[in-house]
C-alpha cells in the first residue's frame, strides 16, 4: 500500500502550491492529477494578479499572496513571467466612480489601502490610449499579471523538488476512512494518508459528494482571446465594472481579453464550446474604449472550466463533516492570483491545525 | 458577390472548401434537395489541384495537363446544381453544435448547419532544413499556386528539392511553361524500395502508374536529378547557393530561388478545434481524423472529405466528397433520390489502390522531418530544434505544454507549419510515439480575425433586449 503524508487531489495552481508548502514543511504529500498540472483553469487563465475588487473575506490571503508574488523567483525559480504594473478599474460614468469611491473609502476605514481612487488625469496618465469619456477610476498599484500555465508549472517543479510526489493522468476515483487514515481510491491503485486536501477545481463537489458534503458548484467555463502583436501601448491591466472585459497587454505586444462572458462546457470530457456572440460583445467593448486596438487581429480565442459559488467566493478550510479532509476549491474565476498564499495558508493548516492568515467566511459550513 | 448579410442564417448542409471533395459534395446534395451553401476563401473554386481553374491565365493546356482542365467540369456542375458558392469567405471557426464562423470581405456571421462536409484538403509537410526561413527559398506549392494563378515561372537559377508526386507534377509543369530547372535534388530515401515494393502490383495496376512513369520520363529528359540525404540553403540576406550531401561528400550550387517540397498532409486545424478525434497515421506519418465509411467523424453531423481525411489524391477526394454528401441526403431527405453509393464506393476503392505503395516509397527521411541544432522549426515565433529539444528533454510532454515554454506554435499560422515537427521532435527526444505526444490543441479562429471583424458580427437577440432594457 502507497503512504502519504497528504494526498492532494488536483494539479492546478492550488493544488501544487499547497504541495510545494507542505514539502517545505518537511511533509511528504502525494498530489494526484487526472489530467497534466496545469490543463485547466490553471493553466489557461487571463494570468491576472489582481488584489484590486476583491470580496472582504478574501483580501487577507490575497494580501498574503502578493506578499509571496513578489518574491515568486525566489520561492519557485522562476519568474513566472510575473510584472508588475497596476490594475486599473475604469469607471465609464460619474455614478460608477461615486460608487468606486464609496468602495475605496469603506476599505480604508477597514484598514486596507491598496485600493486608491483615481480622477481623470491620473487615469489618462496611466492609461493613455483609453477612450475620453471615463472619468477617473481605482487602482491598485502593486497588482500585476504573470504567465499562467508557466506559473503552476513552476510550482509544481519546485514541489517535486523538495520532495513531493506528482502523480499525473491518475484520476481520484474514492475516499473512504481506515483506521486513522484515508484511503483515496484511484485509478492507479490505492494511497493511504492521515490528510487529504480537495484542490480538484471545477470537478471538487464530486470529491465533497465523497464525503457525504455537497456543495452548490456550478461549472462555468469564461473565454479569453489574444491578438497578434501591435506596438506597446498599455502597462497596467484594465477591468470594468459595468460592461464585462479585462484587458492587458502582455511584454511581447500580444493583447489579452477577457471579462468573464462564458462559453458552454462539458466537464467530463474536458471540452468548452465558445459562444462567438459573446465574443463579439467584448470586441465592440474593445472597439469603444481602445480606438487603437480596431484593426487588430485575433489569433486565438479559448476558454477554461472553472468552478464557481453562488456568492462568488472559494470554499477553504477544513470539511464540515470528515476529520482530516481540507477543501481549498471554488474560485470563481479569480483564484489564479490568490494561488501561492492559499497554498502556504493551507499547508500551514494541515500541518499545524490552525493558521494566521483570516479565512472567515470562507468554511463550507456556510452552505449547510 | 454573396455578402455575408445575404446568407441565410441556416442551412441544411455547410461544405467548408471548394476544391474536388467540396465541389462534388455540394453538387451532388443540392441536386438532391438539400440547401447546400460552399465557402471556401480563395477568389474561385478549384482547390489545390484545380486552383483558378475558372481564371487561370494559363491558356495552353499542356501546361498544366489534362487532369487539371477535369476540374472545370466539376466547378460548372457545382455551380449547375442550385448550392450557393461563395468565394472569399473564410471559415475561421468550427464548433461540435456546428455553428460555422466565417468572414466575407470584412463582415462575420455565424451560420448554423444540420450538416458540414469539411473539405478543407491538404497542406504541404513542413520541410525544415537549416536556411529556410531565407528569402529565395519557398516551398513548390507556393510556386504552383503563382503558376497556376498568375502564370508566373521562376526564373533565376532554380533548384527543386524533396520527393512525392507532386515535386515531378510542378517540376514538368515549369518546364512545359517555359521555366528551366538547373537541378532536382531528391531526398528520398532508397530503403523505401524496401516497404514499398510489397505494394508495387497494386499500384501498376492503379491509374498512377503510368501517369507516374510518363511524368519522371518527361522530367529526366530535361533536368539533372541528384540523389542526396542532406540539404541545406545557404546565404545572407537572401538565398546564395544549395549545399547538399552526396555519395562522395558535399556539393555547392549557387542558385535564386529553392523550391522545396516532401508531400502534403491533411488539414485538420478546422476538424481538430471542432473537437473531431485523430489518429496518427505511421505510414503517411501524420495525423487524421477518425472516420466511418461515410466519412463521418467523432463528431456528429460532421463529415470530413477529401484529402482531408487522408491523403488519396484529387480524384479520390471528389469520390469522397459524393459518399459524404449522399449521407447527409439519408440523413436529411432519406425520400431523395442519390446516386448509388456503391458505384462511388468501387471507384474510389480503384483510385486508392496505388497509394500504398507510394505512401511508402515516398515517405521522408527522419533526418528531413525531425532538424537539429538551429534550424528554425516554428517559423512565427523563431523556435529552433535545439530549444524543441532540450524542452522535451527537461520534461516537457506535449506540443501543448511547449506552447507555454516557447510559444511555438502559438503564432498566426497556428502550428501548420511546425505542427508535426513538433510532435516528431518530442517523440524522438523522449523516446516515445507521435500518438503518445498527440498534437496541438487548437483554438479558434482557425483563421485570424480582425477585432473589426468579430465586432461586425449582427448584434444577437439576446444582447439587443439586455441594451433596449
Ligand atoms: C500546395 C498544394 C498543391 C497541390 N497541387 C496539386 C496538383 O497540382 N495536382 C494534384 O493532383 N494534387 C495537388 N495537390 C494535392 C491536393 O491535396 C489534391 O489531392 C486535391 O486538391 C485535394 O482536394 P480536396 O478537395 O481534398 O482539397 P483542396 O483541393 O486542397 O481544396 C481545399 C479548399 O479548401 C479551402 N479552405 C481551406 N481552409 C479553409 C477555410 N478555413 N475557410 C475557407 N476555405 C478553406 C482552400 O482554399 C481550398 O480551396 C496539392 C496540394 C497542395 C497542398
Ligand atoms: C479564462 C479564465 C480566466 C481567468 N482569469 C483569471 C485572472 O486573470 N486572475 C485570477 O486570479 N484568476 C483568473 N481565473 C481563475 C483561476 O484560473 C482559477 O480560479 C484557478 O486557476 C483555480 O485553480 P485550481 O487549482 O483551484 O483549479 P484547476 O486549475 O482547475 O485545478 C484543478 C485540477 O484538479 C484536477 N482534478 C479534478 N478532479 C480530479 C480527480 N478526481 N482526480 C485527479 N485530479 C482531479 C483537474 O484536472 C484540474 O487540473 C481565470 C479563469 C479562467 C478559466
Amino acid at each position: 500500500m502507497r503512504t502519504a503524508d497528504v494526498v492532494i487531489v488536483g494539479g492546478g495552481i492550488h493544488g501544487c502550491s499547497t504541495a510545494l508548502h507542505l514539502a517545505l514543511r518537511g511533509l511528504r504529500p502525494i498530489l494526484i492529477e487526472k489530467d497534466y498540472a496545469g490543463r485547466h483553469a490553471s493553466g489557461v487563465n487571463a494570468g491576472g494578479v489582481r488584489q484590486l475588487a476583491r470580496d472582504l473575506h478574501e483580501i487577507p490571503l490575497s494580501i498574503a499572496s502578493m506578499g509571496l508574488w513578489e518574491r515568486i523567483e525566489e520561492l519557485v525559480g522562476d519568474d513566472c513571467g510575473f510584472e508588475s504594473h497596476g490594475t486599473v478599474l475604469v469607471a465609464e460614468t460619474e455614478t460608477e466612480l461615486a460608487s468606486f469611491r464609496a468602495r475605496v473609502e469603506d476599505l480604508r476605514l477597514r484598514g486596507f489601502t491598496h485600493e486608491e481612487l483615481i480622477d481623470r488625469a491620473e487615469l489618462k496618465r496611466l492609461v493613455p490610449a483609453v477612450a475620453d469619456h471615463c472619468p477617473g477610476g481605482v487602482v491598485s498599484r502593486r497588482d500585476g499579471a504573470a504567465d499562467p500555465f508557466r506559473t503552476t508549472q513552476a510550482f509544481r517543479r519546485r514541489a517535486i523538488e523538495k520532495g513531493a510526489e506528482v502523480l499525473e493522468g491518475v484520476t481520484v476515483t474514492g475516499l473512504s476512512k481506515v483506521g486513522a487514515n484515508w484511503r483515496v481510491e484511484t485509478s492507479a491503485g490505492p494511497i493511504e494518508a492521515p490528510k487529504v486536501v480537495n484542490a480538484a477545481g471545477a470537478w471538487a463537489d464530486r470529491i465533497a459528494a465523497m464525503l457525504g458534503e455537497p456543495v452548490p458548484l456550478t461549472v462555468v467555463a469564461p473565454m479569453l482571446m489574444v491578438t497578434s502583436r501591435v506596438p506597446a501601448f498599455i502597462e497596467p491591466v484594465v477591468i470594468l465594472r459595468g460592461r464585462k472585459l479585462s484587458f492587458k497587454q502582455l511584454g511581447n505586444g500580444t493583447v489579452v481579453i477577457g471579462g468573464g462572458h462564458l462559453a458552454t462546457s462539458n466537464r467530463d470530457r474536458n471540452e468548452t464550446v465558445l459562444d462567438w456572440d459573446k465574443l463579439a460583445i467584448s470586441a465592440r467593448t474593445v472597439w469603444e474604449l481602445f480606438p487603437a486596438m480596431r484593426a487588430a487581429t485575433i489569433v486565438r480565442a479559448w476558454a477554461g472550466i472553472e468552478a464557481f459559488m453562488p456568492d462568488g467566493i472559494p470554499v477553504i478550510g477544513p470539511s464540515s463533516t470528515s476529520e482530516g479532509v481540507f477543501h481549498q476549491f471554488g474560485f470563481s474565476t479569480h483564484g489564479f492570483q490568490l494561488g501561492p498564499g492559499t497554498g502556504a495558508m493551507m499547508a500551514e493548516l494541515v500541518a499545524t491545525g490552525s493558521t494566521n492568515t483570516p479565512i472567515d467566511g470562507l468554511g463550507i459550513e456556510r452552505f449547510r | 458577390m454573396t455578402k455575408a448579410s445575404d446568407l441565410a442564417s441556416s442551412y441544411e448542409l455547410v461544405v467548408i472548401g471548394g476544391g474536388p471533395a467540396g465541389l462534388a459534395a455540394a453538387a451532388l446534395a443540392a441536386r438532391a434537395g438539400l440547401s447546400t451553401v460552399l465557402f471556401d476563401e480563395n477568389p474561385g473554386v478549384g482547390g489545390q489541384i484545380y486552383r483558378a481553374i475558372t481564371s487561370s491565365p494559363v491558356k495552353d493546356r499542356a501546361v498544366l495537363g489534362e487532369d487539371y482542365w477535369t476540374g472545370a467540369e466539376l466547378a460548372v456542375e457545382a455551380k449547375a446544381s442550385g448550392a450557393l458558392i461563395v468565394t472569399g469567405a473564410t471559415v475561421w471557426s468550427l464548433d461540435p453544435t456546428r455553428l460555422v464562423g466565417i468572414s466575407i470581405a470584412g463582415q462575420a456571421r455565424l451560420i448554423q448547419a444540420d450538416r458540414v462536409i469539411v473539405a478543407t484538403g491538404s497542406l504541404e509537410r513542413p520541410f525544415p532544413i537549416p536556411g529556410w526561413t531565407l528569402p529565395g527559398v519557398m516551398s513548390a506549392g507556393g510556386a504552383q499556386t503563382a503558376l497556376k494563378a498568375q502564370g508566373l515561372v521562376p526564373s533565376g537559377r532554380t533548384v527543386l528539392a524533396g520527393g512525392g508526386p507532386l515535386l515531378w507534377l510542378l517540376a514538368a509543369q515549369i518546364l512545359r511553361a517555359g521555366g528551366k530547372l538547373d537541378a532536382i535534388l531528391d531526398t528520398t530515401p532508397r530503403v523505401n524500395w524496401l516497404r514499398a515494393l510489397a505494394h508495387l502490383p497494386d499500384f501498376v495496376l492503379s491509374p498512377y502508374f503510368s501517369k507516374g512513369l510518363k511524368l519522371l520520363r518527361e522530367v529526366r529528359a530535361k533536368v539533372r536529378v541528384i540523389r542526396t540525404d542532406r540539404v541545406e540553403a545557404v546565404g545572407d540576406d537572401r538565398l546564395r547557393e544549395v549545399v547538399f550531401g552526396t555519395g562522395d561528400g558535399e556539393r555547392r550550387m549557387p542558385a535564386d530561388l529553392l523550391l522545396l517540397h516532401q508531400g502534403v498532409v491533411p488539414n485538420v486545424n478546422l476538424a481538430i478545434a471542432a473537437g473531431v478525434t485523430h489518429a496518427w497515421n505511421e505510414r503517411q506519418l501524420c495525423f487524421e481524423p477518425v472516420l466511418d465509411g461515410d466519412f463521418t467523424s467523432s463528431v456528429p453531423g460532421i463529415a470530413i472529405a477529401g484529402d482531408g481525411a487522408g491523403i488519396a489524391g484529387g480524384t479520390a477526394a471528389a469520390e469522397r466528397g459524393r459518399i459524404a454528401a449522399i449521407a447527409a441526403v439519408r440523413a436529411l431527405k432519406p425520400a431523395a433520390s442519390a446516386p448509388d453509393v456503391q458505384i462511388i464506393r468501387q471507384k474510389l476503392r480503384r483510385e486508392e489502390m496505388g497509394r500504398a505503395f507510394l505512401d511508402w516509397l515516398n515517405r521522408p527521411a527522419d533526418s528531413f522531418r525531425q532538424p537539429t541544432g538551429d534550424t528554425i522549426v516554428c517559423r512565427c515565433e523563431e523556435v529552433t530544434a535545439r530549444q524543441v529539444r532540450d524542452t522535451a528533454d527537461m520534461g516537457c510532454e506535449g506540443p501543448n505544454q511547449m506552447k507555454a515554454f516557447l510559444r511555438c506554435g502559438m503564432g498566426p499560422c497556428q502550428g501548420r507549419l511546425c505542427g508535426l515537427t513538433v510532435t516528431e521532435l518530442i517523440a524522438a527526444q523522449r523516446g516515445t510515439t507521435p500518438v503518445e505526444v498527440g498534437y496541438y490543441r487548437l483554438r479558434p479562429p482557425v483563421k485570424p480575425i480582425t477585432l473589426a471583424e468579430l465586432a461586425s458580427l449582427p448584434i444577437a437577440e439576446a444582447e439587443r433586449k439586455a441594451v433596449e432594457r
